[in-house]
């Protein structure tokens, strides 16, 4: 009977260990999580869990009903340190005891770890929003009039300056661009998606990087920057983006190079019977030239299920759009396809009256990315014709018929 | 149709009121009842199923298209097969309730 060992407890794991018994797979299945908790959902880290009502409740991502339906052998607070490809064996570690377990097929999907900045790792108050942990300190942080300095104008520092208004707190952004997002949405349209904040009456200091994070007696209390401004702060929220955890495969002989490089089915290049899912993966898809590595929820779930079908031997699925979401002071923003395929070659309405639409063509002009916001109806239509191969201009004609 | 005059016909709408390969939603009715989204397929098709996706609280009706006989929640991107219900991709699990649908005199009626 196949032995099957997913490693990572977050979404990229769950969805492997659902989907390949989904396929039929009904051998041994083992979840490695190094983490203390039964599975949760990421995405509300960033944006319930800090609201005014939130009680440090996580959403469920595989509840204990769901783990012994599913026969999964659940080892939580169990961390993956090595790994041997040629014995198809896998170290792991458990509160300092240290086991090899051997499998038949291994999928990491040990995702990725938030960047920090170098030298914080010790001063209370410098927060990141990964885990489940890090949400909960931060919202027990939270309160009116207190000071945050944001390092990161993406989509996690800006959920948080968004929850961080709802508290009464001041809030500056600090973003190393000179126009937030720009390198995923272009110049003009980050300028509007980043406008929000300014509306909310939070700073956006733009062209400027952190120099240094200034503590008393352990604790932070403010921020220099690169210009010499001192920015004073009873909390900093680190939002700098996020590496793949991959340093416990450094002795594997596994293709890891930011990521670890995968084939059209997800695995990885050269060692057959090993996977990668998620955050972790790079892989061609079929709608693009370039392999891509993807930070998106959904995505680990499509991934998952290419993964499982191929494990089974079952015909591999048809092939799903990126897609991604923010909430951000009551208005979510969807995003589908690949932007930065494209050019913003349609802009309009806009944050202000919560009806921005921004469509991205290619060179040839087909419209390869949509954001779009507070209209759902509207996005679904730009999916259905970013998969059509539909031109950007013809797509443009959806806007004037249904805004 | 005695059989099917024993359970109850909600309106849904006129014939006409919905393109190929649009939804609507008909709201809940009081207790005991639960929203419903129906679908005409771009072959002609009338189907329904439960409005409220299966993996978090979101209209199917009012605010996707069809894809063929799939509807896509456009929360997450889960999807399923309207004819039968099914979950079709994560992360929905959970199949969707499906309804009958007649049309009558030129108006639509979901039953149950």
């Amino acid at each position: 009977m196949t032995r099957i060992v997913v490693v990572g407890g977050s979404t990229g794991g769950v969805r492997s260990v659902q989907a390949l018994r989904r396929a039929g797979h009904d051998g041994d299945l083992v979840l490695v999580s190094d983490e203390q908790h039964l599975p949760y959902d990421r995405p509300p880290l960033s944006k319930d869990l800090l609201g005014l009502d939130s009680v440090g409740d996580p959403v469920p991502l595989l509840g204990q009903d769901e783990v012994d339906a599913l026969q999964v052998d659940l080892r939580l607070g169990t961390r993956a340190v090595g790994l041997d490809p040629a014995a198809r064996s896998l170290i792991l570690e458990r509160a300092g005891e240290v086991e090899q377990i051997s499998y038949d097929v291994l999928v990491i999907a040990t995702g990725v770890d938030a960047r920090r900045l170098a030298g914080t790792a010790d001063i209370a108050g410098v927060h990141v929003i990964r885990r489940l942990e890090d949400a909960r300190a931060l919202r027990s942080s939270m309160g009116p009039g207190r000071r945050a300095v944001v390092v990161g104008a993406g989509f996690i520092g800006a959920e948080f300056a968004s929850a961080a208004a709802d508290h009464e707190m001041a809030v500056t952004l600090v973003e190393a661009q000179s126009v937030p997002l720009a390198h995923i949405l272009g110049p003009e349209v980050g300028a509007e998606v980043a406008s929000v904040h300014v509306a909310h009456g939070a700073d956006l200091l733009t062209d400027r990087t952190v120099a240094s994070i200034e503590s008393v007696d352990g604790r932070v209390n403010g921020v220099r920057l690169d210009d010499g401004t001192d920015l004073p702060a009873d909390i900093v929220v680190v939002g700098i983006g996020a590496s793949p955890a991959t340093s416990w495969l450094e002795h594997s002989g596994l293709p890891v190079d930011h990521g670890i490089d995968c084939d059209e089915d997800l695995q990885v290049l050269g060692f057959p019977g090993v996977y990668a899912v998620g955050d972790i993966a790079r892989w061609p898809h079929p709608a693009y030239d370039a392999p891509i590595r993807v930070e998106h929820w959904t995505s680990a779930g499509d991934q998952a299920q290419v993964m499982a079908a191929h494990v089974v031997g079952r015909p591999r699925p048809k092939p799903v759009l990126p897609y991604v979401w923010s909430d951000q002071y009551g208005h979510r923003i969807q995003i589908v396809g690949r932007p930065s395929e494209g050019e913003a070659s349609t802009l309009h309405g806009s944050m202000a009256t919560g009806d921005l639409v921004a469509l991205y063509a290619a060179p040839d002009g087909r419209l390869v990315g949509a954001l779009v916001v507070d209209d759902p109806r509207l996005l679904m239509r730009l999916r259905k014709a970013i998969s059509a191969g539909t031109p950007a201009s013809e797509a443009a004609q959806l806007l004037a018929a249904t805004v | 149709m005695e059989s099917a005059q024993m359970v109850e016909r909600r309106f849904a709408c006129n014939e006409g009121d919905l393109a190929p390969g649009e939804s609507m939603t008909v709201p809940v009715e009081g207790p005991g009842t639960v929203a419903v989204a129906v679908y005409l397929t771009e072959e002609g098709a009338y189907f329904a199923t439960a409005d409220t996706c299966t993996h978090e609280d979101w209209s199917l009706g009012e605010d996707s298209d069809l894809e063929g006989n799939e509807i896509v929640c456009p929360l997450h991107m889960a999807r399923f097969d309207i004819r039968s219900g099914e979950a079709l991709c994560f992360p929905a699990t959970i199949a969707l309730a499906t309804f009958e649908v007649v049309v009558d005199a030129g108006k639509v009626y979901v039953l149950g």
